[in-house]
């Protein structure tokens, strides 16, 4: 049967550009960085989950033609693109205070949940990074 | 096309599938994806013959009827249009490059076959 999710796919707009974010900013690890026949393949995971590669994949051909790859661009800067990731930390409001000092843009300050407190940025394409400090015992509104 | 690639895919066929004729389904493919089918075809038969001569000790010629070309001159001739070099050629020169890492199979026969403006005779890249 299905046991887990390997890999997920992220559109960005410069591979370099993502590294500088994801792992620079976020502080995620490279897990390949390859350069194939026609692509360069590059996916990253969060520190200590190599078993969860995001793929960071740029839209381009030969997989996708120029006008879809301008349709994806441009949806994806709107944040509409469905790609995104929500990542957990220990301590939210630390990291936000880091990431906002690297000129990380936030969509939303941390803000105290029932599930925990979290926040939410956009990485430098648009895609929408959630980021969540899961509450010790997580209790739903009646 | 994608899943019977190594079958012996005719035109008539594939318009017939999808209750076209020949003409109007070439021509439907074309506006969609920018490139014949004719074309489609032969740049994953390509990537696939890549893939093979990379990871698998198969003669070229198996691999050429393995990914469904039924000639060896036309599959020599056209990974040399594709490739600048011949299937042994980029055989051996794949294997004392680094190790290729693991790539999932839907990603490296998506993005990394020929692009379609690598054939000799189109430079356009198909919807020009």
């Amino acid at each position: 049967m299905i046991n887990a999710i390997s890999h997920s796919l992220l559109w960005v707009f410069d591979q370099d550009e993502a590294l500088d974010f994801y792992v620079g900013k976020l502080g995620f690890d490279i897990h390949t960085d390859a350069q194939l026949e026609h692509m360069r393949f590059l996916t990253v995971n969060a520190p200590g989950q190599p078993d969860r590669e995001v793929m960071l994949m740029l839209p381009k051909p030969p997989a996708v033609d120029e006008s879809n790859a301008e349709a994806v661009r441009d949806i994806v800067a709107k944040g509409n693109g469905g790609g995104g990731l929500i990542v957990t930390t220990d301590d939210c409001r630390a990291d936000y205070e880091r990431l906002v000092a690297k000129g990380v843009e936030f969509t939303e300050e941390p803000t105290e949940r029932f599930y925990g407190i979290d926040c939410a940025m956009r990485d430098p394409f648009g895609n929408p990074v959630r980021m969540t400090q899961p509450a010790a015992d997580p209790s739903p509104p009646a | 096309m994608d899943r019977l690639y190594a079958d012996a895919l005719d035109i008539e066929w594939l318009a017939g599938s999808v209750h076209l004729s020949r003409a109007h389904f070439i021509r439907s493919f074309r506006d969609t994806f920018g490139e014949t089918p004719h074309r489609y075809l032969q740049r994953r038969r390509i990537e696939r013959a890549m893939a093979l001569l990379r990871d698998t000790d198969r003669s070229v010629t198996e691999i050429c009827f393995d990914v469904g070309f039924a000639s060896l001159g036309t599959f020599s001739r056209t990974f040399r249009d594709v490739l600048g070099e011949s299937p042994s050629g980029y055989r051996r020169q794949r294997a004392q490059g680094e190790p290729r890492p693991y790539i999932p199979g839907c990603i490296e026969m998506t993005w990394d076959r020929p692009p379609s403006g690598t054939f000799g005779e189109d430079s356009t890249g198909g919807r020009a």
